[in-house]
């Protein structure tokens, strides 16, 4: 007779067609605790049932690529012998949850997912969406989420000891219950000296490493696969509880024990805990593993076989070690002050074998566990229309206010400063960021070889809610188009897809759309994906977030001493916007009235979006990146600053914000609408600052990239200003503004 | 000459000082088990930045028991050059090798930046090859800055001409302005009695190599070598 109800099944989130699935692949009835460990690993966090079958459209493989999609990080080759680990992953569900706990042990779990693969880590990026600051319901609810954001991500990377370098932050209403917290990281390691989660050899042992295993983080995974409703406050329990000190033990225990040659192979806990990286070790050796709970090091007394195997305690590995040589390993970890205790053996049957002092309490084959997890086609209709195709008029006989709009952008929160966020970071540990947060790219020296990494992350609501397909194409272009500000090759990237429920044919439109567009524009900007991780069910009351791919790039940076920056350096320099003032600008006027629609100036001075994304065309913005990487390169230009949010009119004013205080005059004459002429978010767009002598040479490399290069104004003392078809729209002193642009968000949050 | 760099659980900038040491100030390294009682062989010991022994209960507060800590008292006690840095300044404190406290940021939340010191005295072996008011432009990165101690520990320190550093701003005034933790009357750093140990918040090795933008902290290390071969000024 059945002693699991209904009611049971349905709570641990498995569906009644799934458990029939569980019934017959089983051939019996699950006790408990494989009712537990099966829905934890069928859940949409660990099996990507609903998005395994479009990310095979994804191109995984590249010339540098060792390792791609399926272990912990991917894994790129930089030559001389070493490589890089790199992965995003997201934290969102426990971040609204608890944000300081949720958002910290996001960065532990990424961490760990870098080092258990060898690698030490070096870099940190965070990429945040919060809800909007001064709503007058949610303001109050959504400052206490940032500050309990940032400081967890700070309170955990600054202990462990990472530097974190860069990243995003943007405001929408859509993310006030579904905050998102995406981490990436990556490490450095020796190409030959990468380990594997896999569990091989019969009779060699199972070793827990790390923290003690207590109640925490019980069905974590599947809390992160279902909606938010008034309940949720009660989840708060299924958020883990993260220790960076003792991360950073861990750390130093584990790449010392790898050197010892004794183990075999290592993966970490995290979601899904002991459960996952049991059943993940045996599948990938084609092995099986047996453990027995009663050698599991635990924090409390009493806990259940069902608690033990669940439970997402942070700060804990798994290795199995080559039998006779386990006190190598035990000699690290007791050195480090770590507990190291033998649970089990590795064996030949295929099956998670979980015994509870003697008793088989568990015994699923790995199989059922991961490569027969469910596996949905689900069906999808086209992306929801949320907001009209054409927009108000914007009254043109008003210039001057166009020109004043200015301030309103950049004083808006997702263009103001970030530096109330990234100051509480450390972002210099490791002495290797030669440039840090507030570039377009991060760029990060690699002391042991003669090259330096650039990284960036990118991802925009925005337009992926207006066509998702098209959005993910230019978070691809614009985060190589970072990588090629700074002078960087990209070579692999790694990508983390925020959604809502996907179980409703629009929303799974949208994902679907995303993922097609993004493998196009990987495939294009050859950038294969390595890896990273799909979170679905952003929704709460139904609410659902804009559909936010995010995509982080990381490149190769040669030959330069410093890294190029985005800020004027002299006044006196001819200012070339690489790329041309409105690219793709061709078409009716109504055309381009409504892909301004999607800009940063809808949302913040008219006040909503409508219309499209602005138009991409790939094999432009590439050769403006095969442009801009020789121009930097060569040394030819003494800044370089992409056009993104706010356009035209923004980036030149965070160019104008460095320490030099030079402004710039911009002057233009144009048939083109003024609005669009500053704010329009074009892509393909980069703003250089030249020396007089250079400018030959900058278009002539312009020239044969085929891309246009006007020049536009130059650089001046302490103002900057906007004259169009000789009208002089803007004339402010940088001062006062950086003022305005520097402060915001300290005083959004601080009402 | 060699420098000890002293590496406690949860140390995280040992490598950042290390690597200083030996590729930015061309002189030799060795890293320092916390367990370890034996310091011979070494010239000045380094107690670098992080999060020892993960800064449970105050920053510092349990490093001090560590037999290595007891280790370095001793070498102090013999005249030989301790600095410690960030964490390592806590630690120093804590351990009655120096005066005062270091107490939680003002504004309560950790910072990382670059930031203005002024050299207050060039009469020391950390700073003699520094100029008395010269500028420096030094990163720091911390939560518990915020220098503090009673007032007949500051008049002490000011009329022994033990401030080494204070917070300033670009043209070099002290002011609150460039305070950027609230400690008492801007210290940055300071000495003990015999000018034999220096603990400063802000981060020297992270402004010794022109890669990072800044080198105005090589001066520092620049100034124990100078005081190690005796070349001083």
């Amino acid at each position: 007779m059945s002693t699991l109800t209904t009611d049971l099944i349905t709570k641990h989130g498995l569906t009644m067609d799934e458990y029939d699935r569980i019934l017959d692949r089983l051939g019996r009835e699950p006790t408990l605790t494989e009712l537990g460990i099966i829905s934890v690993m069928w859940s949409e966090h660990c099996s990507y049932k609903s998005s395994r079958l479009h990310l095979k459209k994804l191109p995984t493989e590249g010339e540098s690529v060792l390792v791609g999609p399926g272990e912990n990080a991917g894994i790129i080759d930089i030559g001389d012998g070493w490589a890089v680990a790199f992965k995003i992953e997201s934290h969102n569900h426990p971040s609204f949850i608890e944000p300081f706990q949720g958002a910290a042990t996001g960065v532990g779990g990424i961490l760990r997912d870098i080092f258990t693969m060898g690698a030490r880590p070096i870099a940190v990026m965070d990429s945040l969406r919060f809800g909007m600051l001064d709503d007058s319901k949610t303001g109050i609810r959504n400052r206490h989420i940032v500050r309990g954001v940032v400081s967890g991500i700070s309170h955990y990377g600054n202990c462990f000891g990472v530097p974190t370098v860069g990243g995003e932050c943007i405001f929408e209403s859509g993310y006030g219950g579904n905050p998102l917290v995406n981490a990436f990281a990556l490490g450095i390691f020796r190409k030959d000296k990468i380990f594997f989660g896999q569990a091989s050899g019969s009779g060699n042992p199972v070793i827990y490493v790390g923290a003690k295993t207590g109640k925490d983080g019980i069905h974590g995974a599947s809390m992160a696969s279902s909606e938010f409703d008034e309940q949720s406050e009660e989840k708060r329990p299924n958020v883990q509880v993260g220790d960076p000190f003792l991360e950073k033990l861990l750390l130093e225990a584990c790449l010392e024990a790898m050197q010892t040659g004794a183990i075999e192979g290592i993966q970490d806990m995290g979601a899904a805990g002991l459960t996952c990286s049991t059943c993940e070790m045996g599948g990938r050796g084609g092995s099986g593993i047996e453990i027995d709970l009663k050698y599991v090091p635990q924090r409390e007394v009493g806990m259940t076989p069902y608690e033990i195997m669940l439970s997402e305690s942070q700060e804990r590995m798994l290795i199995v070690a080559k039998r006779g040589r386990e006190k190598e390993v035990y000699d690290v970890f007791r050195k480090w002050g770590l507990d190291a205790a033998e649970i089990g053996v590795v064996t030949g049957d295929g099956l998670l074998r979980v015994k509870d002092r003697g008793e088989v309490v568990a015994e699923v084959p790995n199989s059922l566990l991961t490569d027969d997890a469910p596996l949905y086609d689900r069906p999808f209709s086209q992306p929801p229309r949320v907001a009209p195709l054409d927009g108000p008029e914007i009254d043109l006989s008003k210039n001057t206010a166009l020109g004043d709009s200015l301030v309103t952008l950049l004083g808006s929160p997702d263009i103001c400063s970030k530096q109330w966020i990234f100051e509480q970071y450390d972002h210099m540990v490791r002495t290797n960021t030669t440039s840090g947060p507030g570039g377009d790219a991060a760029v990060i020296r690699i002391k042991e070889a003669d090259v330096s990494l650039a990284m960036s992350l990118d991802g925009n609501g925005r337009f992926c809610v207006l066509d998702p397909r098209e959005g993910a194409k230019l978070a691809v272009a614009e985060c190589c188009r970072n990588l090629a500000v700074v002078g960087a090759q990209p070579i692999a990237a790694t990508n983390c897809l925020n959604f809502g429920n996907p179980e409703r044919p629009e929303i799974m439109a949208q994902l679907v759309e995303a993922i097609e567009g993004m493998a196009e524009a990987c495939i294009h900007f050859e950038t294969p994906i390595t890896g990273g991780n799909v979170s679905l069910y952003n929704e709460t009351l139904g609410d659902g977030i804009y559909p936010t791919p995010v995509v982080g790039i990381v490149g190769l940076v040669r030959n330069q001493d410093k890294p190029m920056g985005i800020h004027f350096r002299q006044a006196g320099r001819k200012l070339v916007l690489l790329g041309g003032l409105l690219p793709n600008a061709t078409g009716r006027k109504a055309q381009a009235e409504r892909r301004f629609g999607s800009s940063q100036y809808a949302k913040m001075v008219v006040g909503g979006l409508w219309g499209l994304p602005p138009k991409l065309d790939m094999d432009y913005e590439k050769r403006v990146h095969e442009a801009s990487r020789r121009i930097v390169n060569t040394g030819l230009t003494e800044s370089a600053h992409d056009l993104s949010d706010g356009g035209l009119a923004v980036a030149a004013a965070k160019s104008s914000f460095g320490l030099s205080g030079v402004g710039a005059s911009i002057e233009l004459q144009s048939e083109l609408p003024v609005h669009h002429l500053l704010y329009y978010e074009a892509p393909s767009r980069i703003l250089l600052s030249v020396v007089e002598e250079a400018l030959g040479d900058v278009l002539s490399i312009a020239n044969d990239c085929g891309v246009e290069a006007p020049v536009i104004g130059k650089t001046i003392e302490e103002r900057l200003t906007f004259t169009v078809n000789r009208e002089k729209l803007f004339d402010r002193s940088v001062d006062a503004l950086y003022e305005h642009w520097t402060n915001s968000l300290e005083r959004s949050l601080a009402t | 000459m060699k420098f000890g760099v002293v590496l406690f659980p949860g140390s995280n900038c040992d490598h950042d000082a290390y690597y200083a040491v030996q590729a930015n100030l061309g002189e030799d390294a060795a890293l320092i088990w916390h367990e370890s009682e034996d310091l011979s062989g070494l010239d000045a010991v380094l107690l670098p930045g992080g999060f020892s022994y993960g800064d449970y209960l105050r920053p510092g507060a349990i490093a001090r028991f560590s037999p290595v800590v007891t280790a370095v008292k001793k070498f102090a006690r013999s005249g030989g050059l301790v600095i410690g840095i960030c964490n390592g300044f806590q630690v120093l404190v804590e351990s009655g090798l120096l005066p005062g406290a270091l107490i939680r940021n003002r504004n309560l939340r950790f910072v990382c930046k670059t930031v203005h010191i002024k050299v207050v005295t060039s009469d020391s072996p950390f700073t003699n090859a520094s100029k008395t008011n010269q500028p420096l432009a030094i990163p720091i990165a911390h939560g518990d800055g915020c220098y503090y101690a009673d007032k007949m520990t500051l008049r002490q320190l000011e009329n022994e001409d033990r401030v080494a550093f204070r917070y300033c701003d670009t043209v070099n005034r002290v002011v609150e302005e460039a305070n950027p933790n609230g400690s008492l009357d801007n210290i940055a750093g300071i000495l003990n009695e015999e000018r034999n140990v220096l603990g400063m918040m802000p981060h020297p090795e992270r402004a010794s190599d022109s890669a990072m933008g800044s080198t105005d902290g090589l001066v520092v290390f620049q100034s124990m070598k100078a005081t190690l071969m005796g070349t001083a000024r």
